[in-house]
């Protein structure tokens, strides 16, 4: 009994979770020290400084550990207690931005805290609106097979994005997208996942063929179900129908819906770069945006695809086994813009070459699925789609961070998870994962 | 609590391994696949420096050194550097106005962005560097880089040792894969010309990191990959750097060369062309501006090496060769004599001559008698050992091309001429097949159709001397660290003439020993040197105006054991032995006995230093192009400013238009400084009548 005592605190908590967090976080930090690193100087000197980023990654380490501590510390019940206030504040903090927000690389959805620290109210959010919708979908009364508890949930979810949106934070603003797989998990019907995919399918497809090559395939596509299926549709009419409607409405979307959310929704530089990714280039005469600026006589910057370029080449020259520990060509010469945050994949894929980047995503991979692993030995709904809310956000900021990098993904300014420099990511990342491991400690104790 | 959907707990693992197959698929085809990520990479990152090694040094005989290297300073600048310079006292020190500054600081951002080291004045005069390194702190963002340059020490030997230029478009396309770039100098002319592939050495490569704004960020690997600069090879010449500075001050004021060979090795000893100039003149930042203004547009071009470069009528000198030939053939012998009594009339119109009497063939030659030689010119072509005179002459030629007439000598220095031994049928052009020896009869005094240059002739003067046999003639006797390339193989080739018996040999040398004992000679006695020489003068016009004659000189000495042979020529300077044979005298004696002796030779050079004998042709022309250039000092002065400018071009670059009325568009040397031939022979060549010459 008194050792058990002893070990109230780490009674339970799933220590391969703690170790992945560690040896991804020391590999953020090496590879900071990488994109920092310059021959010439004496990096022990400016480490024990705290004036480059790689000491200042290691601070926030180090507070991350103190936080991750406190909450393991805490008892579980306090989440499950404080989650919708702690969405509210939450949702107050992104729309305070908009009266007290400090404008950092063009976008103002930064708090300045104390000590020339920054909050960015939008990455807290992630844990807030995991915890709000988890609270929401454990509620005994709610059967979320009903259409208005998924528009409910949907609003939980997609409320702090419509912000981040009104901020210039689209990249923020698409996370927020990842909750639909753990609605999934919790029966959001499989239709509008195969819908989302389609339509992204669609696009990608308008963007790489000819519009009239595509709506003859379209067509051909069409009719070609229609011949496979003519028995049933004979029994049933309202098939036929439903098979023209959907030919009707993705010719549509082809033919006008793309060129309009290129045109007038998005800004030149994204419709660029979301070409550029598929190879090809937008002519930023067509946009209205770029239209309406150069109307207004402010000269439009042209951009181009200078940063895919310089990080797939990057990684590329990497081959292999890479060019070696604080060899990288590239990193040296800082050719890679921003590259010890959003681009850091790219000093590790140019170091360490396949075989790293190989490992480096099997580690991610294997804290995915001991997540996944872990949400489904949770016994209560909170617990689950908490954790299933976790490892969606970890999934798409791998994800996309990594496809970005190398060309996969029209670039969006999201960080790699523990791994990119910055504290605020590191430490909302850690707080999602710490919860989720108090949670996990605690999930032989009461259903909540 | 029922587990509703555990199902899709599968399918999202799915979608996780799916999302990083796609990954790792991409990732396969960027890092495994695609080479030019890595090329790409390279591209942007390092930074190829190309290290310049030292040329090779030229020494002479005494392992003096004739053309070396010396280090001279480039003002460099890094534009985004350079904001709190002094601008006025920079502008000041190099003698621009802010404007320049301001122009070429814009040109250099252009050209070079404004992060990198540009070079703002190439080649700074000693004074400047001296000036500017003393107020360098005042210029932020300037630095003095370092550079080698040739010099030439003892001011001498321009035509010989040559000058670098930088490469063009052309030479790069030519010289493919042989490591030149853009901005890089090559030996352009003369021994740094030919010699090129030894005296540059092998180029070193560093390879720098570079960073996104061009930076440099330190070296690749610390230097691993850095391949060394190996400095260029020495070369050893022939030449004795006395002799030719000695050649140089005799041949002032005269148009006209010098050839001495050494003929036991065929090495060049002196070898002069003049008018010539101070070869460090086209070393430093003025390299253009002397290039055009003092050399280029120089009416008497001193660009072109007389030496290889001309050919000439050899005239009596040439005497000779064919009185060798009638002995060898047996037309002649010691008993043959000609009578002359002041003119040579078996051709009908009459070919004067200076001496008369009745000779053999030793007082002949020293007398330089047109009628023997003509005589038995004739005999050997109407030789009745040979069918026709097709074959005889064709016989003689054989004789004169085992000489090395009428054939490239295959000396080291570039554009060498052939000279011109006619052949049957060159005759046939002119005269038909029944060509009588009449028709040719000046060749046998060395005038008519018969041309060579003069450092044919001074080899023919080696080949007299080593009684048949000549190596050829060249000026580097050995490269350090051995021949590697194989340059100097064929001049260890011992050539011999036809079989010639010794009695022949020693009636020439008698001959020749006489001309300096009491022929036309005697004024060039070299005292306690027994000397044996043959003086020629030359008939020449230009434009169809009769100019004085060319003196020639060919000697070689002493005749017991000949270390010397030589032969000089001066252009339209008149008798041979007033200028000619008085400048290969005292060379002689310099060379043999390493010093002039006695005070009238002394005086005897600083009268014949003193000697003008610019042909009046060429004074003429040299004073109109200085009231041309009076008339044109606007545009001079606007040029001369662009020259200073540090952008250095070839000097085949200039717009010759540039000079309204040129003197002589013919004669202009075009890139290797005489392609033409500058003097009159090609016109005499071309007439078909054969005028009667008159030589002594």
């Amino acid at each position: 009994m008194n050792r058990r005592n002893q070990n109230i605190v780490t009674q339970g908590v799933d220590y391969v979770v703690i170790w992945l967090y560690a040896i991804l976080v020391a590999i953020g930090i090496l590879c900071i020290f990488m994109v920092e690193y310059r021959p010439n100087t004496d990096w022990l000197a400016s480490f024990l400084d705290g004036k480059t980023s790689y000491s200042k990654q290691l601070i926030f380490a180090g507070v991350c550990a103190i936080v991750a501590t406190f909450i393991l510390l805490t008892d579980s019940k306090l989440f499950t207690a404080f989650a919708n206030l702690f969405y509210l504040l939450g949702i107050l903090l992104m729309i305070a931005t908009f009266a007290i927000g400090k404008n950092i690389n063009g976008s103002k959805s930064w708090i300045p805290l104390a000590g020339g620290f920054n909050l960015q109210p939008a990455e807290l959010c992630k844990i807030f609106v995991s915890l709000a919708l988890a609270k929401y979908l454990s509620r005994q009364e709610i059967d979320f097979s009903k259409i208005r508890s998924q528009l409910v949930a949907g609003a939980i979810a997609l409320a702090p994005a419509v912000l981040s949106i009104l901020q210039h934070e689209l990249g923020l603003a698409l996370v927020y997208t990842s909750f639909v797989i753990a609605m999934y998990r919790e029966g959001l019907p499989a239709q509008i996942l195969i819908i989302g995919s389609s339509f992204g399918a669609l696009v990608v497809a308008t963007l790489i063929l000819e519009p009239n090559v595509l709506a003859i395939i379209l067509t051909i596509i069409a009719a070609v179900v229609i011949f496979v299926l003519r028995k049933q549709i004979k029994k049933k009419k309202g098939l036929l129908t439903m098979i023209i409607t959907i030919w009707l409405v993705c010719v549509g979307v082809q033919r006008f819906v793309v060129p309009y959310i290129f045109n007038n929704v998005l800004e030149c530089y994204q419709s660029t770069r979301i070409y550029s990714m598929v190879g090809k280039e937008y002519n930023c005469d067509d946009n209205k945006h770029a239209q309406d600026k150069s109307s207004s006589n402010k000269t439009v910057r042209k951009p181009d695809d200078y940063n895919v370029r310089q990080s797939k080449i990057a990684i590329g020259s990497g081959g292999f086994f890479g060019r070696g520990f604080l060899k990288g060509t590239q990193t040296r010469g800082k050719y890679v813009p921003a590259q010890s945050t959003d681009f850091i994949f790219t000093s590790l894929g140019e170091a360490f070459g396949f075989v790293g980047c190989l490992i480096f995503l099997i580690i991610y991979l294997f804290l995915l699925i001991r997540i996944v692993r872990i949400a489904e030995r949770q016994r209560s709904t909170f617990s689950r789609v908490y954790a299933y809310s976790v490892a969606s956000i970890l999934l798409f900021h791998i994800a996309v961070n990594v496809s970005m990098t190398i060309g996969l993904f029209p670039i969006v300014g999201i960080p790699l998870p523990l791994v990119s420099y910055g504290g605020s990511s590191l430490l909302t990342f850690t707080v999602l994962i710490f919860i989720l491991l108090r949670l996990d400690a605690d999930r032989q104790m009461v259903l909540r | 609590m029922p587990v509703f959907n555990q199902s899709r707990s599968r399918v999202i693992q799915f979608i996780f391994a799916g999302v990083f197959i796609a990954i790792t698929g991409q990732l396969i085809n960027l890092q495994l696949f695609s080479g030019q990520y890595k090329l790409a990479a390279d591209n942007n990152a390092f930074y190829r420096k190309v290290i310049y090694p030292d040329r090779g040094i030229i020494f002479d005989r005494k392992k003096r050194g004739i053309l070396e290297n010396t280090i001279s300073y480039d003002l460099v600048v890094i534009p985004s550097e350079a904001r709190g310079t002094d601008t006025m006292t920079l502008c000041r020190l190099l003698n621009i106005d802010t404007a320049t500054y301001k122009k070429r600081m814009r040109d250099l951002i252009f050209k070079n962005t404004s992060v990198k080291p540009s070079v703002f004045e190439a080649l700074l005069t000693p004074e400047m560097f001296a000036k500017l390194n003393e107020n360098m702190y005042r210029f932020p963002g300037f630095s003095l880089n370092e550079r080698s340059v040739r010099t030439y020490p003892y001011n001498v030997g321009a035509a010989v040792l040559g000058y670098m230029a930088e490469v063009d478009t052309g030479f790069l396309r030519r010289h493919k894969g042989e490591g030149y770039e853009m901005g890089d100098y090559f030996g352009s002319t003369g021994l740094e010309n030919i010699y090129e592939k030894v005296l540059m050495g092998q180029r070193g490569i560093k390879r720098y990191i570079r960073d996104n704004k061009g930076r440099l960020q330190g070296s690749w690997e610390n230097g691993a990959y850095d391949t060394a600069a190996v400095a260029g090879n020495n070369l050893y010449s022939s030449i004795d750097v006395e002799l030719q500075e000695l050649g140089e001050k005799l041949m002032q004021n005269k148009v006209g060369s010098i050839v001495a060979i050494d003929p036991k090795t065929g090495g060049i000893l002196c070898m002069v062309s003049a008018p010539t100039y101070n070869p460090n003149y086209l070393t430093g930042n003025q390299r253009k501006k002397h290039l055009v203004d003092m050399l280029y547009f120089d009416p008497r071009l001193p660009l072109l090496n007389r030496t290889v470069g001309t050919f000439y009528s050899p005239g009596s000198t040439f005497k000779t060769m064919v009185g060798i030939i009638g002995m060898n053939e047996g037309v002649i012998d010691d008993n043959f004599t000609v009578s002359c009594g002041g003119a040579y009339y078996g051709c009908g119109r009459p070919m004067g001559c200076h001496a008369a009497g009745t000779f053999t063939l030793k007082p002949a030659i020293s007398k330089s008698c047109n009628s023997y030689f003509a005589a038995t010119y004739r005999r050997i072509l109407e030789n009745g050992k040979y069918p026709n005179r097709d074959s005889a002459l064709s016989s003689f030629n054989q004789y004169a091309y085992s000489f090395g007439l009428g054939r490239r000598l295959g000396v080291d220095l570039p554009s060498e001429k052939m000279g011109n031994m006619p052949t049957p049928k060159y005759y046939h052009g002119i005269f038909g097949k029944n060509w009588q020896s009449c028709n040719i009869i000046s060749n046998s005094i060395g005038q008519g159709e018969i041309t060579t240059t003069l450092t044919q002739l001074a080899n023919v003067m080696a080949i007299i001397a080593n009684k048949g046999w000549y190596y050829t003639p060249h000026l580097i006797d050995s490269i350090e660290g051995g021949d590697e390339l194989g340059m100097l193989e064929k001049f260890k080739i011992k050539h011999k003439t036809k079989e010639i018996p010794e009695y022949v040999w020693e009636e020439v040398h008698e001959g020749m020993q006489g001309t300096m004992e009491f022929g036309t000679g005697f004024y060039a006695k070299v005292p306690g040197i027994n000397v044996c020489g043959k003086t020629g003068t030359v008939e020449n016009a230009y434009r169809g105006e009769k100019l004085k004659d060319h003196a020639f000189f060919g000697a070689f000495a002493p005749r017991e054991n000949p270390r010397i042979a030589i032969a000089v020529m001066c252009e339209n300077a008149g008798y041979g032995a007033t200028s000619a044979a008085p400048i290969a005298s005292l060379l002689i004696e310099k060379y043999l006995k390493d010093s002039i002796s006695g005070n009238d030779r002394k005086a005897k050079i600083e009268q014949l230093a003193k000697m003008d004998l610019i042909p009046p042709q060429m004074k003429r022309q040299m004073a109109k192009r200085d009231s041309l250039r009076q008339a044109q000092q606007m545009a001079t002065a606007k040029k001369a400013a662009r020259d200073t400018s540090g952008v250095e071009e070839a000097p085949e670059e200039i717009e010759i238009e540039s000079i309204p009325s040129k003197p002589n568009p013919t004669k202009t040397p075009k890139k290797d400084s005489g392609r033409t031939a500058a003097v009159l022979p090609e016109e005499l060549r071309k007439s078909t009548s054969i005028k009667r010459k008159t030589a002594a």
